[in-house]
């Protein structure tokens, strides 16, 4: 028999042993918001591929052929559509994760869960999105004939998923939280990203910033390290550890930071969504 | 099964907050206290109702209980699974079909996917909806969206059931279907708490009753005694009996009601004692309709649980009611024969309209007594603890 005590929130924690006894309301939830977000669309699951399909042609088409970015001897569209896959989760996954909550406060206010189920599952769901560009992605080196190692290539995928998915789900918390108490957020967010964008190697290579200093500067954004591991290993260029190393402890700063401040806000969700 | 220790739930706003900075000169630190020092314990298998009038606490007990609001002090043990029902079809989805939504819904209750597998055919088979089942929700009639959500939360099979007043709401087959349901349900040890305005339910589910006021506990126990209780507070506006007075009503939203002052009349002066058979008379003042408009009154008499025993509006009697040019007037309502009969106390609910529609219900308005009575003047007193029909003249015989 289960007993359970509820009292006075006291103790600060990430709430892991509970997280897993609702895994499966987790899985639910995932399904569902997967689902829902191209239940009504024409194209359907085509939309997870053809939105970062078109996002390359009109890069290449600007920053590459036109503007002449350089990429690192890495044909262009292969070059803007690595800084995409990550780029994508980011900020898809970011602005639909500050969103959650209150897109969710109906069932916030009627039904107890670990809150925490709601930003990630819709980090999820832009990771779903993620698994079908990569398909295209994998169809794209074929085409262009790029020889890869593949222990490299997955190994450098799995670390620049997990740094870029860390970001997310950390930052996605945070603002999630803030987003409930201030709506100003909501406005403010749009904005932010597209900042982001530009302060991201996506469009151009880490390699064009000369000084160590502004490099590691921009390591400060774990997509940084994300996209030039992942770049790396698609060329002959070594991967800069040193950018990699302050990405991924500033990623899991971003993480363990959202998450507590989103457990120790999540209480009075429903009093003031 | 659970216990209750001196809980409380004090709410956080953060608006409140803001503007209490903002608004420097004036203190606005008081504290609010939802609920306070109520303690209980509900034992396995008993059902326990918790009634009191709006703003009394039940919702914040039962988002307490429902671990939705933490509550600021003291703290609640409970002994078993225990999932809540604050509204049925949670999490409804309507670009989702009925399936998914069986799916989705049954585990944000808290039921494991393969508990709902093998209860799926029951669900279905218990709503009705079988044929649609795989068609979004957003083409269901409401009907058929609350026969689904209802049939998933019939199916929940927890230790203990926190239920609020969810069964407020559908057509009446089926809301007896759900009755009926939860009955088997508590007769099967099911530990229950159950939130209503429906006293009739309480009375055939509940096997003890908490009376909550500002609050705090005002009784604890039987259901007779409890609803009695309950009735005594919930009418406790009227500061004269018989008669309603706007100005001293704790509503705001009855302010645009239409209704101004109402008095029930017995041989012409306001009182609120009646008798059964004997002559009915009630003035009611209503303001604020438009210039000469044509005016609409209902009047429904209820009996002390609640259920209506007369409902009648003047549409249904042919009778056309204008109000003055500055659209007010006095609606007085006579009947020669009270066909009702009882000792308990009688409820009165009013409602007003125009040509356009009728505005909101004045619940519970005014109340009256009945006098026991000799009806059929045969010197015998019928039993009084039955509220009932008073038959006219009535005759029986063998032949």
């Amino acid at each position: 028999m289960v007993e359970y005590e509820i009292k006075p929130v006291a103790k600060l924690g990430f709430g892991v042993d509970e997280l897993w006894r609702y895994r499966e309301l987790f899985y639910f939830y995932t399904w569902r918001d997967i689902k829902v977000r191209y239940k009504q669309t024409f194209f359907g699951f085509a939309w997870a591929v053809m939105q970062p399909i078109l996002m390359m042609v009109l890069f290449t088409f600007f920053f590459g052929k036109k503007l002449g970015v350089p990429s690192d001897s890495i044909p262009y569209p292969i070059f803007v559509f690595t800084g995409l896959l990550m780029w994508n989760i980011f900020s898809s996954g970011l602005t639909s994760a500050s969103n959650s909550i209150i897109n969710n406060a109906h069932i916030i206010k009627k039904i107890y869960f670990p809150r925490l189920i709601i930003p990630l599952s819709s980090v999820m769901v832009t990771l779903f999105d993620f698994l079908m560009a990569l398909t295209i992605y994998l169809v794209l080196l074929f085409y262009y004939g790029i020889n890869v190692n593949v222990f490299e290539v997955t190994g450098a995928l799995i670390l620049a998923l997990l740094i870029t998915a860390l970001t997310t789900f950390g930052l996605g918390t945070f603002l999630a939280a803030l987003n409930i108490k201030y709506r100003d957020f909501k406005y403010v967010i749009p904005y932010t990203i597209q900042v982001l964008l530009f302060v991201s190697p996506v469009i151009y290579p880490v390699s064009i910033v000369t000084s160590a200093w502004a490099k590691y500067l921009l390591a400060i954004n774990p997509l940084s390290g994300a996209i030039t591991l992942l770049r790396s290993a698609i060329s002959d260029v070594p991967p800069d550890w040193n950018m990699v190393i302050i990405s991924a402890c500033c990623a899991i700063v971003y993480f363990i930071g959202g998450v507590l401040y989103f457990k120790s806000s999540e209480t009075y969700f429903a009093d003031i969504v | 099964m659970f216990k209750i220790h001196h809980n409380a739930g004090g709410y956080l706003s953060l608006r409140e907050r803001l503007s209490g900075l903002y608004k420097l000169g004036k203190n606005s630190d008081e504290d609010f206290w939802a609920v306070k020092d109520v303690t209980f314990s509900v034992n396995p298998g008993e059902s326990k109702a918790v009634i009191g009038r709006n703003g009394s606490g039940k919702s914040t007990l039962l988002k307490i209980l429902s671990k939705i609001t933490p509550p600021t002090k003291g703290k609640i043990i409970t002994r078993g699974r225990m999932a809540s029902l604050l509204e049925v079809g949670t999490g409804f989805h309507p670009e989702l079909t009925g399936r998914e939504n069986i799916f989705f819904n049954g585990s944000l209750l808290g039921m494991k996917k393969k508990e709902i597998e093998n209860k799926f055919d029951e669900i279905v088979d218990f709503s009705g909806v079988e044929k649609f089942l795989d068609t979004p929700l957003k083409h269901y009639s409401s009907g058929m969206q609350l026969r689904l959500a209802f049939s998933v939360a019939a199916f929940l099979d927890s230790e203990i059931l926190v239920i609020d007043e969810v069964l407020a709401v559908g057509d009446m087959d089926f809301q007896k279907k759900c009755l009926d349901k939860i009955e088997t349900v508590t007769k099967n040890g099911r530990t229950i708490l159950f939130v209503s305005h429906n006293m009739a339910a309480i009375r055939s589910l509940c096997s003890s009753v908490l009376v909550l006021d500002k609050g705090q506990v005002r009784y604890h126990g039987d259901v007779a005694h409890g609803i009695d209780h309950y009735m005594s507070i919930s009418s406790s506006f009227e500061e004269q009996p018989g008669v309603f007075n706007l100005e001293q009503h704790p509503s705001k939203k009855i302010k645009q009601s239409g209704l101004v002052e109402a008095r029930l009349i017995r041989d012409g002066k306001p009182n609120y004692l009646f008798f059964p058979g004997g002559p009915f008379k009630g003035e009611f003042d209503f303001a604020g309709m438009a210039p000469d408009a044509e005016v609409g009154f209902r009047m429904v008499i209820k009996d002390s649980y609640f259920q209506s025993m007369v409902n009648i509006t003047n549409h249904d009697l042919g009778l056309r009611l204008q109000a003055n040019k500055s659209g007010a007037g006095t609606v007085v309502f006579e009947m020669d024969v009270l066909p009702v009969y009882g000792d308990g106390t009688y409820y009165i609910d009013l409602q007003f309209g125009d040509e356009a529609k009728y505005k909101d219900t004045i619940e519970n308005a005014l109340s009256f007594k009945l006098e026991p009575k000799d009806v059929f003047g045969t010197g015998k007193f019928l039993n009084p603890k039955i509220n009932t029909v008073y038959p006219g003249k009535v005759n029986i015989n063998v032949q």
